[in-house]
């Protein structure tokens, strides 16, 4: 089995990430922050050492300034609708996933003006663009740090260092990058940055959250959920401090402790050595792609700017026939279509037949990307 | 058994009192994780204690980690 669809969840994990989920159910097992007996302190040990590793990871200074969601579209979700209102204006990309256009777009139903700042056909956005976007009642803007059908990385940094000239707030979106490339909130002036657990985090589906960089103003972020915090409990109001303010209801402490290890299994080796890595496979893969005349690759066609994401297509095929093929004769699992990110096909120019994409992790070998070029090989030139 | 003067430090939040934990300890001051004494009225039901002569390093500790505490209270435990 050839798994090449890390940019959906990694798999596997790397050894400790199950144990350590496995461990907590068996071991430890109680509600984080809610009782304060033995194994409930240990539970919440377990969730305040998970922030402080994300902390280490992402260059935050307050690991409490770590809200922990269930996945990057909450994360995502719980700024969109926390912070914005009718008559505010959001700048975006035209490389988003659906976890930023579908909040967007129904905000805009409510009153929020929305402008999509439009990508090159590779993917990359010009951050002269944005800033000539901005307008005076422009609240936010939002961005991912690479698109999840071409992998292409955007210029975060510059965008950051705009919108503290004009004296606005950055959210990114790091659902492709944590993890697979430096993401430093202080360095690149990320007021708000979403991830997710279970990709390059490593960690169990499930886990995710929202760092809240020193700009941001809580009295001004509404949380997306109210309901039991294990604190303030003589109130019936949401307390307005940090975390418990964004995270009601029992967290999944399973999945966090899960997600702890991976964290630390990143930290140990280090973004940097798992950069480099990704991006020779990445050299490799699309080396092997260009090399075979039947087949188009989309993105900036370099591995130096992009994530170990690589779409493309077979001429005369659909892409399902290619992924049906892969997946049945081949063994190679990745995915085909959209990819959720209608925008991106749009902005690429694959809109509506999709794409076939490969996504690696640190865990492939050259071996399985050597298999996976054979096999597209082969069904180009058989079909 | 002789009676024992404790502080006792109340947190806003679970993860603010694990937060100081986890500071003191790499201080190298000894102190538990208790539940809140009821005596004392608090946003969280989980305090910490640690002896009444180590409440000034205790402190001291809190704020070079930038930890928050709600407030400070003598407990004395008789046997």
């Amino acid at each position: 089995m050839i798994y090449l669809d890390n940019a959906a969840t990694t798999w596997p994990k790397p050894h400790g990430v199950a144990e350590a989920v496995l461990s907590y159910m068996q071991h430890v097992g109680a509600s984080p922050g809610r009782a304060s007996h033995q194994l409930a302190v240990e539970a919440s040990r377990i969730v305040y050492d998970t922030r402080e590793a994300l902390a280490q990871l992402f260059g935050v200074a307050d690991p409490l300034r770590i809200v922990l969601t269930a996945n990057a579209t909450e994360a995502l979700n719980l700024v969109l609708f926390g912070y914005l209102n009718p008559g505010d204006h959001v700048v975006t990309s035209s490389m988003e996933h659906n976890a930023v256009m579908r909040p967007l777009r129904h905000l805009e139903s409510l009153g929020v003006e929305l402008t999509v700042v439009p990508c090159s056909p590779e993917g990359t956005l010009d951050p002269r663009d944005v800033e000539k976007a901005i307008r005076p009642n422009t609240a936010l803007i939002v961005i991912n740090h690479a698109s999840n059908v071409v992998g292409t990385i955007l210029a975060v940094a510059e965008v950051g260092a705009l919108a503290r000239r004009h004296e606005l707030l950055l959210l990114v979106d790091s659902a492709q990058t944590a993890g697979a490339y430096p993401v430093n909130m202080s360095e690149m002036q990320i007021d708000l940055l979403a991830f997710t657990g279970h990709k390059g985090l490593f960690g169990p589906q499930g886990t995710g959250g929202l760092c809240l960089g020193e700009r941001v103003d809580i009295s001004r972020l509404r949380p997306l959920k109210r309901g039991g915090t294990g604190s303030h409990s003589e109130f019936e109001e949401q307390p307005d401090f940090l975390p418990d303010k964004y995270e009601s209801g029992t967290e999944n402490g399973a999945g966090i402790a899960g997600l702890g290890a991976g964290v630390r299994i990143v930290l140990e080796r280090g973004v940097e050595n798992i950069r480099s890595y990704e991006e020779m496979l990445t050299a490799r893969l699309l080396a092997g792609l260009l090399d075979i005349p039947a087949v188009r690759v989309y993105g900036t066609l370099n591995a130096r700017r992009q994530t170990a994401v690589v779409s493309f297509n077979v001429d005369g095929m659909e892409p399902s026939d290619v992924g049906l093929r892969l997946d049945e004769e081949y063994a190679v699992m990745c995915r085909v279509g959209l990819h959720c990110a209608p925008a991106a096909h749009r902005t690429i120019g694959t809109y509506p037949r999709g794409t076939v994409r490969f996504s690696l992790s640190y865990l492939n070998t050259a071996a399985q990307v050597d298999a996976a070029l054979e096999a597209v090989r082969d069904i180009a030139t058989r079909k | 058994m002789v009676e024992m003067d404790y502080a006792v430090v109340l947190f806003y939040s679970t993860q603010g009192a694990i937060k100081a934990e986890r500071v003191l300890m790499r201080a190298g001051l000894a102190v538990k994780l208790i539940p809140t004494p009821r005596q004392f009225s608090s946003s969280c039901g989980t305090a910490l204690r640690c002896a009444w002569t180590d409440i000034d390093a205790v402190c001291a500790a809190l704020q070079a980690g930038s930890v928050e505490y709600e407030s400070v209270h003598k407990m004395t435990v008789r046997p």
